[in-house]
């Protein structure tokens, strides 16, 4: 029996399509290096013109780049980053987390079938619409219920960003936990009920622990999504760089200094231009440490099933 | 532990455990089972034997209310325990405690095998000595020599052969009256599927046993009692509706089948 020859041009044609394939790889790869290298170059820089140590830029509680001196202490929009993505954390994590175990384990195909889809549209808003919800809703509600009680809020205020923040990130969590939870194999749910167990005992006790890892990916994934939020946070709680454990006031972030600096008149060059790379830098560097934490959890809390 | 007065007044026990009498089970609209009357005896070995669709595991299935699992699957007539009504409107989470089950692909939880042996009798609220009461079940289970150094270690490292007993030591571990398998066996080698039997024979004096198989010899080798179910010929609508076509003493049912279909069945002419 004779096969056909295999033509010359498959073999260079299946080495091409490798090579693409890794290339297509690598931009990910050079796209990362570039980032840091360019926000690294120019954090030198800034270190350089404005005259300030590392430890003064790290630790230092007060950012006025205007004064005189100006101030670069990134600690207050360290600070209202970190105000944010817990707030909206405390908000996002537990609705998201137990929709996603009503859809995949108590929820009637039906109303799945409907909420699902809703949820991630819920994602699809740009987040810009997001802040005018802030500052025409979620304030004025806010305002109506604890002014009565003697507080103040501020029209922009960090309070009204962790909320709309955190409805934001409620279909991240939501939708890929329940991903992760419905693919979790019928056969350990039958042998859970097979065992006498409750709907409640098989969703908490056998599905959730099986689907751990996925669900804490979602999590993080989540709060690096809230560090990064940018226009809603500046639309909601406004640009105060203070280091506050009010929530009714102002704050600012470090992805919303970044807009004030880019948006203001600050010309090329200067320290105080020359700083948003430096915070841009220091705002990837806790992405990176986001990340590396989930890692970390993932390899600790695995319970895979085959 | 509350037991049911039948199984706690010596001496005279019902000899029928479980009893359906003209139970159809529906999935949607489709009939997958019609009329099946049949009572299972204690502390006896039960086969359910009958070709691929002919409602076995629906059958099985409805002795543990787990087609309420199922969304669209619906039952008529009795199903009875012990004498009692549970067809009807029972909390199938008590009754599945009763009634364990095995079921055809090992399916040990992503725990370690402790836990996976410790999991059901823990939310069942068992107040003994848990260490105890795992041995107890992996040695009942046939597995205990094979574990006992690696309690801590994961379910799922175990071979599939070992990960079935260690499913059954789960399912030992609730003390269930009555053990529910469907081709508990399909999926091991002829050694650990001898094992399994063997221990199925050592466990029919406290429990009964309801075994799904698709193997004839084990049916004959294993079970005290067989039930072939079959396929309805006069179905008309092109699909096929399981009925029981014959229920006897196992040496008789394969020696001397009363039913032709069942001889066709058990002599390989049909299925
Ligand atoms: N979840 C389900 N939804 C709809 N129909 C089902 C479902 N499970 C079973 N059926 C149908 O019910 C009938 C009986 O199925 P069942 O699984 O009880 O058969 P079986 O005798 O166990 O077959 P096998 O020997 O192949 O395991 C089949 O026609 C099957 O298609
Ligand atoms: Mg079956």
């Amino acid at each position: 029996m004779r096969w056909p020859r295999r033509p010359r041009y498959l073999a260079w044609l299946e080495s091409g399509v490798s090579a693409l394939l890794f290339l297509c790889a690598f931009v990910t790869v050079l796209t990362t290096i570039g980032i840091v290298a360019v926000l690294g170059v120019q954090t030198v820089g800034f270190f350089r013109i404005a005259r300030i140590g590392i430890t003064d830029f790290l630790f230092g509680v007060v950012l006025k780049p205007d004064a005189r001196p100006p101030l670069f202490g990134v600690v207050p929009i360290f600070w209202g980053t970190m105000i944010v993505a817990i707030g909206s954390s405390m908000i996002a994590l537990p609705i998201g987390l137990l929709s996603a175990i009503y859809l995949s384990e108590y929820a009637p195909r039906k109303a799945r079938a409907i909420l699902k889809p809703t949820l991630e549209l819920l994602a699809g808003v740009p987040t810009i619409v997001y802040g005018y919800f802030a500052l025409m809703l979620v304030t004025p509600v806010l305002r109506a219920l604890l002014e009565p009680l003697g507080l103040r809020v501020e029209t922009f205020n960090a309070l009204s960003a962790c909320v709309v923040v955190g409805v934001m990130i409620i279909p991240l969590v939501s939708s890929l936990s329940e991903d992760v939870l419905s693919s979790v194999p019928r056969g350990l749910r039958e042998a859970a009920y097979g065992l006498g167990a409750t709907k409640f005992e098989v969703s908490t006790r056998v599905v959730l622990p099986a689907g751990l890892s996925g669900v804490l990916a979602s999590f993080i994934l989540a709060i690096s999504r809230a560090v990064g939020e940018t226009m809603a946070v500046v639309l909601a709680a406004g640009m105060r760089p203070q280091i506050t454990l009010n929530p009714l006031t102002s704050i600012e972030t470090m992805t919303t200094y970044i807009v004030q600096v880019i948006g203001g008149e600050a010309s090329y060059g200067t320290a105080k231009y020359l700083s948003l790379f430096a915070v841009g830098l220091s705002l990837f560097a806790v992405t990176l440490v986001l990340n590396i934490i989930s890692g970390l959890i993932l390899r600790h809390f695995r319970e895979a099933y085959q | 532990m509350d037991r049911p007065a039948a199984t706690v007044a010596s001496g005279r026990l019902d000899p029928v455990v479980l009893a359906t009498k003209a139970l159809s089970v529906w999935y949607g609209s489709t009939l997958a089972l019609r009329e099946i009357t049949i009572a299972i005896p204690r502390n006896k070995i039960t086969a359910l034997i009958g070709p691929s669709g002919c409602g076995k595991s629906t059958l099985l299935r409805c002795f543990n209310r787990m087609n309420d699992l199922i969304q669209g699957a619906r039952m008529k007539g009795d199903v009875t325990f012990d004498g009692e009504l549970i067809s009807g409107e029972i909390d199938p989470v008590v009754l599945r405690r009763r009634i364990g089950m095995v079921f055809q692909k090992p399916n040990p939880f992503p725990k370690s095998i402790y836990n996976n042996v410790a999991w059901g009798a823990r939310i069942n609220g068992y107040r003994g000595d848990m260490d105890d009461l795992v041995e107890r079940s992996l040695r009942r289970a046939a597995l205990w020599d094979e574990v006992k150094n690696k309690l801590h270690h994961s379910g799922l490292d175990l071979s599939g052969g070992q990960q079935q007993r260690l499913c059954i030591a789960r399912t030992l571990a609730v003390e269930p009256e009555v053990i529910l398998m469907d081709e508990p066996c399909s999926a091991l080698d002829p050694i650990s599927t001898a094992r399994v039997e063997d221990l199925m024979d050592d466990l029919k004096n406290d429990y009964t046993i309801v075994i799904v198989t698709h193997n004839m010899q084990q049916a004959r080798r294993v079970s005290d009692m067989t039930a072939c179910l079959m396929l309805d010929e006069a179905a008309s609508d092109g699909h096929r509706t399981g009925i029981l076509a014959e229920f006897s003493p196992t040496d008789l049912l394969f020696t001397n089948p009363k039913d032709p279909r069942t001889e066709a069945y058990i002599t390989g002419r049909i299925g």
